[in-house]
Formats: C-alpha cells, sequence, structure tokens
C-alpha cells in the first residue's frame, strides 16, 4: 500500500489535492481512499490531507502516520509543524518552493532518503502563470508524477478534468503539465551532473 | 458503475435512485454534503418528482418528514450530532406513528464540549426511540444500506437510520459502485403505505392512546422490531443476488473460526480492526472480529451464536455512558447471559480521538493476556486527567474543565493524529 500524506494551508486546495490523486489512482484501476485530516478548515491555518493507494480493497481508516510520499503545499510549515514526521526512509518528498532542499534547511533531514526522492517545485509560480490564482495542487501533482512515477501524469490529467470543468480544467491540465517537464528536467540535470 | 466519489455523494445517489418525494433537511456537519446533493439534483431535475424542502430546524425537517410520510410520500431526511438530539421529541413521534421514513445519522459527538467530530453518541442516544438502527462500514455498505433502508423500513411501517461514521466515511473519497436505476426500481417497488392520509378514505394518524392501550401500541412496534431481525438478513441476500455483493445484514463475523477472543464493534472501524485481527493471527493469536451491522432491532440469537463458543469477548465502542461505562456492551452482555466468559468494554475515538492500528493491537493483547481493565479508554491521556482531578481535589474554584485542559496540552498547531 502507497500512504501519501499532503500539509498545506487551507485554501491551497489540500483536500481537492489529496481527492484528486485518488482519483487518478482510480483512473489507473487501483484502489484509493482519500480524507482530510478534519480540523476545523479555516483559511491559513495549517491543513493535512491523506490518500491510500493499492492494488486490493483499503480497510484502513486511520491518519497516515508513516507516510511513503509527502507533499508539501507550503515551505512556510517546514518551521512550524512537523511534517517529516514518521517519512519513511525508502518515501519521496516534493515541496512546493522556487528554493532548493539546502536553501529550505531541509537538505540535512532528507539525506536518509535515497537520492532522487527528494525535490522541490516552484508550483505557485507555475499555477499563477496558468490558472492565474496562487492554488499548487495540480502542479504539484504533475509535480509527483514525474518524481516517482507512482502515478501516470496521464491519469493526473484525467483527474484533473473529473474535478474541474471547461478553462479551469485546461489551467490546471497546463500546471501539472508544466510542473511534469520541470521536474523531470530538474531530475535529468541531477543524474547528469 | 464504479465511481472514486465522497461517501455523502454516494449516499445521496443512493437516495435519488430509491426515487424520494420528500426531502426535508436542515444543515449540520458532517451530514451537510449528502443534502446539498440531494438538493442540487432536485434544482437540476435529475432526481423528479421529488420536493426539496428548506426547513428552519432539525425539529421542523422531522415534523415535515412526519407529514409528508404520512401523506404517501417516500420520504427522506439526514442530521448529526445536535441536530438529532434537537429532532429528538419528532424522532419518537415518527416511530410511534409507524412512518417509514430513511434518516441518515453521519455520526458525530455531542457537547459540551462542543466537537463536530465522530463518534457514535448521538445515534445512541436515540436507540431506544424505535427507530431502526443500521451502521454501515464502508461507503459502500452506506450507499448499500440506504437503497435495503427503503424496502424494510416501508415493509414494516417503520423508520430507519443509517449511521454512518461522520468526516471518516462521509468525507472520505473512494470507490463505490453505484447501481443503475433498473436495478434499483427492481428492488424496491414504489412505496404502498400501509396507512396513509387520503381524502378519498379519510383517517386520522396520532390519536391519544390511554393506559387501555398504550402498552399495546409499544408492544406492537417491539413487535415489528423482531419481525425486522428476521426481514433484514432476507433483504440482505435478496440484495447480494441482485448486485453481487454482501451488505447489511444483522452481524458479520471475521476470522472467528477458532477464535478464543472476539471483538465486537460498530461502524467503519471495523476496517481498521480487521487489518489489526489478520497482524494478530499472523503472529499466532486466536482472535476474530464481529461486526454489528443491526444495532436495533439487537440480534441477541445472532450475536450469541457468534460469540458463545469464545473465551473473551472485547466490545470496541465509540460511545460511553456516563457513570456506567459500554452502550453496546451492555447490549451484547444481555445477548450473553448464562454464558462464563472474560468480558472487556474498550471506549475508543470519543470526539474523533483517532484510532490506530498500533493502539489497537497494544489494547488488544493485552486484552489477551487477561490485563486489560475491565472497561479500559484507549489512548486517554493520564496526564492531563490526572492534573484536572488534582486541581478538582485541591481548590474549589479551579475553573471550567475543558479549558483547563487544553491549556495543560499547550497549543496544538496541526497534529497529523
Amino acid at each position: 500500500m502507497l500512504q501519501v500524506r499532503i500539509h498545506g494551508r487551507g485554501g491551497q486546495g489540500v483536500v481537492t489535492a489529496a481527492e484528486m490523486l485518488s482519483l487518478a489512482a482510480f483512473e489507473q484501476g487501483r484502489h484509493a481512499q482519500a480524507f482530510p485530516s478534519f480540523g476545523s478548515e479555516r483559511t491559513g491555518a495549517p491543513v493535512v490531507a491523506f490518500c491510500r493507494i493499492d492494488d486490493r480493497e483499503i480497510r484502513l481508516r486511520e491518519p497516515i502516520v508513516e507516510p511513503d510520499v509527502l507533499i508539501v503545499q507550503d515551505p512556510t510549515l517546514l518551521h512550524q509543524v512537523d511534517v517529516f514526521q514518521g517519512l519513511k526512509p525508502d518515501g519521496y518528498v516534493l515541496i512546493n518552493s522556487r528554493r532548493d532542499l539546502d536553501a529550505l534547511g531541509v537538505g540535512v533531514i532528507l539525506t536518509r532518503l535515497r537520492p532522487g526522492r527528494a525535490a522541490t517545485l516552484p508550483a505557485t509560480e507555475i499555477a499563477l502563470e496558468h490558472i492565474g490564482r496562487p492554488v499548487p495542487n495540480a502542479a504539484l501533482l504533475g509535480g509527483l508524477a514525474a518524481l516517482s512515477g507512482l502515478v501516470t501524469l496521464d491519469a493526473v490529467v484525467h483527474a484533473v478534468r473529473d474535478t474541474f470543468a471547461g478553462p479551469v480544467a485546461d489551467a490546471n491540465v497546463a500546471a501539472a503539465g508544466a510542473a511534469f517537464a520541470h521536474v523531470q528536467r530538474r531530475m535529468q540535470e541531477t543524474a547528469h551532473a | 458503475m464504479l465511481r472514486q466519489i465522497e461517501g455523502s455523494h454516494a449516499v445521496a445517489e443512493a437516495v435519488a435512485l430509491a426515487r424520494p418525494e420528500v426531502i426535508c433537511a436542515y444543515p449540520i456537519s458532517p451530514q451537510t454534503h449528502i443534502v446539498e446533493g440531494l438538493g442540487e439534483m432536485v434544482k437540476s431535475g435529475a432526481l423528479a418528482p421529488c420536493e426539496f424542502m428548506n426547513v428552519e430546524s432539525e425539529f421542523a425537517a422531522m415534523s415535515v418528514a412526519i407529514g409528508s410520510s404520512a401523506a404517501g410520500a417516500r420520504t427522506y431526511t439526514a442530521t448529526a450530532s445536535q441536530g438529532l438530539l434537537f429532532m429528538a421529541e419528532a424522532v419518537y413521534n415518527a416511530s410511534g406513528l409507524g412512518l417509514p421514513i430513511v434518516m441518515t445519522v453521519a455520526n458525530r459527538a455531542i457537547g459540551a464540549p462542543i466537537n463536530i467530530w465522530n463518534d457514535h453518541s448521538d445515534s445512541m442516544s436515540q436507540r431506544d426511540c424505535g427507530w431502526l438502527q443500521l451502521f454501515a462500514e464502508t461507503n459502500q455498505e452506506a450507499l448499500d444500506l440506504h437503497i435495503q433502508a427503503f424496502k424494510l423500513g416501508e415493509e414494516l411501517s417503520m423508520p430507519v437510520m443509517v449511521c454512518m461514521d461522520g468526516f471518516i466515511l462521509t468525507h472520505a473519497v473512494e470507490r463505490v459502485d453505484v447501481p443503475a436505476q433498473a436495478e434499483v426500481d427492481a428492488f424496491l417497488p414504489p412505496y404502498e403505505p400501509r396507512q396513509v392520509l387520503d381524502p378519498a378514505a379519510p383517517v386520522s394518524i396520532g390519536a391519544m392512546v390511554g393506559p387501555e392501550a398504550f402498552m399495546e401500541v409499544r408492544y406492537i412496534a417491539h413487535a415489528k422490531q423482531t419481525m425486522a431481525l428476521e426481514r433484514i438478513p432476507q433483504i440482505a441476500d435478496e440484495f447480494a443476488e441482485r448486485f453481487g455483493r454482501a451488505s447489511g445484514g444483522l452481524v458479520r463475523p471475521y476470522r472467528c473460526e477458532g477464535a478464543e477472543t472476539i471483538v465486537v464493534a460498530l461502524g467503519s472501524v471495523l476496517g481498521t480492526l480487521k487489518d489489526t485481527v489478520d497482524e494478530l493471527r499472523a503472529a499466532g493469536h486466536r482472535i476474530g472480529v464481529l461486526g454489528i451491522q443491526s444495532f436495533r432491532p439487537f440480534p441477541l440469537a445472532a450475536v450469541r451464536a457468534a460469540l458463545q463458543e469464545a473465551r473473551r469477548v472485547v466490545v470496541l465502542e465509540k460511545s460511553f455512558s456516563v457513570g456506567l461505562g459500554g452502550v453496546v456492551s451492555t447490549d451484547v452482555r444481555m445477548a450473553l447471559s448464562g454464558i462464563q466468559l472474560h468480558g472487556y468494554t474498550v471506549v475508543a475515538g470519543l470526539g474523533g480521538r483517532a484510532i490506530t492500528r498500533a493502539s489497537l493491537a497494544r489494547t488488544l493483547r493485552e486484552a489477551m493476556a487477561d490485563t486489560l481493565a475491565p472497561l479500559t479508554f484507549m489512548d486517554l491521556d493520564w496526564a492531563i486527567v490526572n492534573r484536572q482531578l488534582a486541581r478538582e481535589a485541591q481548590m474549589r474554584r479551579n475553573g471550567p474543565i475543558a479549558e483547563n485542559l487544553l491549556r495543560d496540552l499547550g497549543t496544538v498547531a496541526s497534529k497529523v493524529s
């Protein structure tokens, strides 16, 4: 079973991100369960959402305490909430930021991960460019597809189109695609460095 | 058709497939998404003919439901927590009058302290109100139970509550198989009331009944619930035959073959429990799970049959009778009267406290070693409890308890669990 935890702030589409990820997995014929952390969600307050993906029915209903994948939608949370709590050593981390992991001060923490398993992505900037609003969730899912291959970009695009309609869907699809390309490019650069 | 949707949305689809003629509701978390979904379907014309009535309170919602059901309309509403309490008088009237209303209760704690999260206090507070109470383990089961509930309730002319865990199920997006309209139509015939306000054949409904017949009217309600003990498994079988999956029924055993220890529970925690029991079985423990799907009527015989070979029974419940202990436990104990075994009550998950595999495994291992307290509060924070009890002992004016405990905890930012 793959367990994904998404941290962000109220208004950033954290719950929608988990739901879209579950839809992407569903598109790929898998079982998936997405759920919010049920806090009193206020705009700007720390919010957590979860997604489990498996090839069989998912019965477990506990919050995800040992994630395989961590998505951080807002880097200002890094020093407020213990976002890395329980992260598995073979896990993946994707953080929404223009800065790299070392500049964010989390490079050392993430050295325990396998190489190529952690990345940053300027998802807010990508969202502003394509969507015109600072909603980084679709871009982060596109980035996750590139970083981990755990879901395909195609499935993410399907999920975005199931969630949104018309120009909003098109804009989010464009953001996901741009983020996918960005992470892929960065990974190739690192591999050749 | 397989769909990846929110639990509330799945229930809205199920209710719409049952072709209700009147839906009345007052919004309250975590039920709101269900009636919002239905409201959209009525407005768009996808669900027709159906009247959606916005009401000013839960008391009004149940009152409208009583009126429309008595007028012969298939009627649905949904509520939770304080909303269920606010409609309580009308809830008793609906069952006392024998009106087959179907209501979702998106289970949530009852205040004070105010708390919007999940436990079973709301449904349990109404366990004696005369409604049938069915509990869903998954969103698929919640969807299926609503379709079964209309059939069951209308056959008996009794109202049915479908209870599903608030947030844990209502707000979870997962795979559900949504049946086609024709399939549901073939399973659920149009509503044929056993009593109806019909100008062509006038009756009055709601007579005052004195000592001469009150007990008898109440007894008939009990007799009907007893009949439901037979009909619930039959309807579940018929549903399984038609839709190809097991949903509902009275009880559902899991890995109970040769089990020395059986854990009894209701609702969505059964999933986490089954995963925990798989781990414990793999470690060589003879342990199983008994899920109760029908809490009212309470299946005394089925529970007894499932548990009588065990040496130890643990009732895990999200409800709590202050001053006594377990709520479900009391009924399970009644089912086991005359049988000698070790019995434990584990109260867990109150007010949304996460029920984890790790805590369950630890608690069940203690039960299997017979070192567990007969009444255990799983993951209770004894430090803040004891600090407050000490304050209570030391000074008279020590302040409000909830505020004191929160202060002891400090600011909780965004805890994962």
